[in-house]
C-alpha cells in the first residue's frame, strides 16, 4: 500500500519495452535505417506522453525521471530569463526535487517566496496573486501532494500566473492517471512527470515546455531532444513511459473510482476503530488512492515495521525513518505538531490492491497501534489496554 | 534494514511497562528526534531487580530499550552504569549506522535512572558527560509531549 512511492511495472508496458533492448538497438540519431524503428518507438511516445496532456508532441522532452524535469523547469526558467527578474514563487508542500532547486538558487541569488497553505494542505491562488511582483518568473505549485494527496487549484493559479504575465510550472508527476489534464484549459506553462509512478519503468520522465517558452538547457552535450536535452536516448525507457501514460490516462474516472471506493471504506475503518487518529489532506480534493493518518502517542518508522511483519508495506512522515531530524515539512506545513507529523502513516492504493488488502490493513492496523501505544509512555492510562505481566 | 534479531526485539519486546513502587525513573527526550525513553528500576540494596521500560520512538529505539532492561537487570548499580551504548548494539547484534544515537538514548536512560535512585538516597549523583540524537541528555519530558 505504497503507491506513491512507486508503482510495479504493468505486464503490458514490459512487453512493449522489450523489443527495445535488442531487436531495435539503433541509436535514434543515426542516419541508417537500423536506427528507424528506436527514432520511431520514441516519437510514438513523445505523442502518446502529448495526447496524455493535451499537448503538442513537439512540446514534451523526455528526461531521466521526475527530479531532473522538476530541477530543468526550474533553473532552466530561472537562468533564462534572470534579466526580467529573479523572484520566483513556490508552495511550502512541494517536493524535494522542487524545494532543494529553489534553495540552491536562492544560492545563486534568486529569491523564492515559500507560499503557506491551509490545514488540508491547499495553496490559495490569492496568496500567489499578493506575492506576485514585478520581478516574478515563475511560480511553481504542485498539481497533487505525494504525502497527503492534496490536488491543488492548479488552473486558477495558471491563470493567475498568466494574468500576471509571469510562468507557471506544475510537478505533476503524483497526478499522472489521477487527475485528467488539460496544459491549456489550466495555463501549465511547464509540467513534470515521472514514469515509474504510473506503472512505468523507473529513470524516466518528461517536461512539457510550452511553445515559446524561454527555458535554458541543464544538460549539455549532444543534439538530442531537439537540441534541449543531450544524451543517448533511453529507448526502452521512453517507450515504456509512452506505453504506461497512455494505459493510465485511458480511464481516469473509472480508476478513480474503483481506487477511491477502497480508499474511503479504508480510511472509515481505521478512523472507526483507532481512537486518538486523524485523518490529513483536503476530504475531497485529494488523490483517489491516498490516506495520510496521524495517530498520537505513537512513531511512525515502529508503526512501520510492525505492519511490515504483517506484510503491508506503507510510508511515514516520520524523521525517525528518514534519518534527518526534522519530520515531513509537508505534514508541519498543514499545522500539525512534532509529535503528530511523527506518528504519521501513509497509505497510498493501486492496480495491484483489493478489498482484500483493506480487509487485512483493517484487521492488523488496530493491533499495531494498540501495541505500540501500549509501549508508549505518551499514552493516557484510559487509551491504554490492562497490563499483562 | 534490520536484522532479523532486532526485528524480533521489536515484535516481542521485553519489560514493557512502569513499577509502580519503582525505587527510580529514568527519562530522557531528544528534542531533535522527538524520542522519549522512561525506565522504571525497582533497587535492592545495591542490585537491581527489576527493570522496565516505555519508550516513544523508532524500532531500533523499542529493540534498544527492551535489551537494555534485559541487560541491566540482576546487576549492580556501578555494573548498569558501565553498559554502554556499544553493549546495547552488541547485544542486539547490530544497528543501521543511523541508528545508532537511539542505542546511546537506552544507556543515558539507564544513568538517568540511577542517577535518580541515588538522589533519592541522598547521595550525589554520578558525573554525566553524555550525548543523546542532538547531543545532550536531558531529564525533563520530551519535545512534543502533547
Ligand atoms: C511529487 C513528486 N515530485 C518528484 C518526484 C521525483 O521523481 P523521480 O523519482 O522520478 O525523480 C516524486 C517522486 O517521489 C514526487 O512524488
Ligand atoms: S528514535 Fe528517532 S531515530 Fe530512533
Amino acid at each position: 500500500m505504497d503507491h506513491a512511492a512507486t508503482t510495479f511495472m504493468k505486464p503490458e508496458v514490459l512487453a512493449a519495452m522489450a523489443p527495445y533492448f535488442s531487436r531495435y538497438f539503433g541509436n535514434p540519431s543515426s542516419f541508417y535505417r537500423f536506427a528507424r524503428e528506436s527514432r520511431k518507438g520514441v516519437e510514438e511516445a513523445r505523442g502518446a506522453v502529448g495526447a496524455a496532456l493535451g499537448a503538442s508532441t513537439d512540446e514534451i522532452f523526455f528526461t531521466a525521471g521526475g527530479s531532473e524535469a522538476d530541477n530543468w523547469a526550474i533553473k532552466g526558467v530561472a537562468l533564462a530569463n534572470r534579466e526580467r527578474g529573479d523572484h520566483i514563487i513556490t508552495s511550502a508542500i512541494e517536493h524535494h526535487a522542487v524545494l532543494h532547486t529553489c534553495e540552491w538558487l536562492e544560492k545563486q541569488g534568486f529569491s523564492v517566496t515559500y507560499l503557506p497553505v491551509d490545514e488540508f494542505g491547499r495553496v490559495d491562488p490569492g496568496d500567489v496573486e499578493d506575492a506576485i511582483t514585478d520581478k516574478t518568473i515563475l511560480v511553481s505549485v504542485m498539481m497533487a501532494n505525494n504525502e497527503i494527496g492534496t490536488v491543488q487549484p492548479v488552473a486558477e493559479i495558471g491563470k493567475v500566473a498568466h494574468d500576471h504575465g509571469v510562468l507557471f510550472h506544475t510537478d505533476a508527476v503524483q497526478a499522472i492517471g489521477a487527475v485528467p489534464i488539460d496544459v491549456d484549459a489550466m495555463g501549465i506553462d511547464l509540467l513534470s512527470l515521472s514514469g515509474h509512478k504510473f506503472y512505468g519503468p523507473k529513470g524516466t520522465g518528461a517536461l512539457y515546455i510550452r511553445r515559446g517558452t524561454r527555458v535554458e538547457n541543464l544538460v549539455h552535450g549532444g543534439g538530442q531532444e531537439r537540441g534541449r536535452r543531450a544524451g543517448t536516448e533511453n529507448v526502452p525507457g521512453i517507450v515504456g513511459l509512452g506505453r504506461a501514460i497512455a494505459l493510465a490516462t485511458a480511464d481516469i474516472e473509472g480508476h478513480n473510482r474503483r481506487i477511491a471506493g477502497m480508499r474511503d471504506r479504508l480510511v472509515r475503518g481505521v478512523l472507526d476503530a483507532i481512537p486518538d487518529a486523524r485523518a490529513n489532506g483536503h476530504p475531497t480534493e485529494r488523490l483517489a488512492n491516498n490516506a495520510n493518518f496521524s495517530f498520537r502517542y505513537v512513531e511512525g518508522e515502529s508503526i512501520l515495521l510492525l505492519l511490515d511483519a504483517r506484510g503491508i508495506c506503507a510510508s511515514t512522515g516520520s524523521a525517525c525513518s528518514s534519518g534527518s531530524s526534522e519530520p515531513s515539512h509537508v505534514l508541519l506545513a498543514i499545522g500539525l505538531s512534532h509529535e503528530e507529523a511523527h506518528g504519521s502513516l501513509r497509505l497510498t492504493l493501486g492496480d495491484a490492491n483489493t478489498e482484500e488488502d483493506v480487509d487485512h490493513l483493517l484487521e492488523v492496523l488496530p493491533d499495531v497501534i494498540g501495541r505500540l501505544r501500549q509501549i508508549s509512555p505518551l499514552t493516557p492510562i484510559s487509551a491504554r489496554m490492562p497490563e499483562a505481566d | 534494514m534490520y536484522t532479523e534479531k532486532v526485528m524480533e526485539e521489536i515484535t516481542n519486546p521485553q519489560n514493557v511497562g512502569e513499577i509502580a513502587d519503582a525505587d527510580a525513573v529514568g527519562e530522557v527526550g531528544s528534542p531533535a528526534c522527538g524520542d522519549i525513553m522512561r525506565i522504571y528500576l525497582k533497587v535492592e540494596g545495591d542490585r537491581i531487580t527489576d527493570a522496565r521500560f516505555r519508550t516513544f520512538g523508532c524500532g531500533a529505539a523499542i529493540a534498544s530499550s527492551s535489551m537494555a532492561t534485559r541487560m541491566i537487570r540482576g546487576m549492580s548499580l556501578a555494573e548498569a552504569w558501565a553498559v554502554s551504548n556499544a553493549d546495547v548494539v552488541e547485544a542486539l547484534g547490530a544497528l543501521p549506522l543511523a541508528k545508532v544515537h537511539c542505542s546511546v538514548l537506552a544507556r543515558d536512560a539507564i544513568r538517568a535512572a540511577i542517577n535518580d535512585c541515588r538522589t533519592r538516597r541522598g547521595l550525589e549523583p554520578w558525573e554525566v558527560r553524555s550525548s543523546g540524537c542532538d547531543g545532550e541528555t536531558g531529564h525533563g519530558p520530551g519535545p512534543e509531549n502533547g
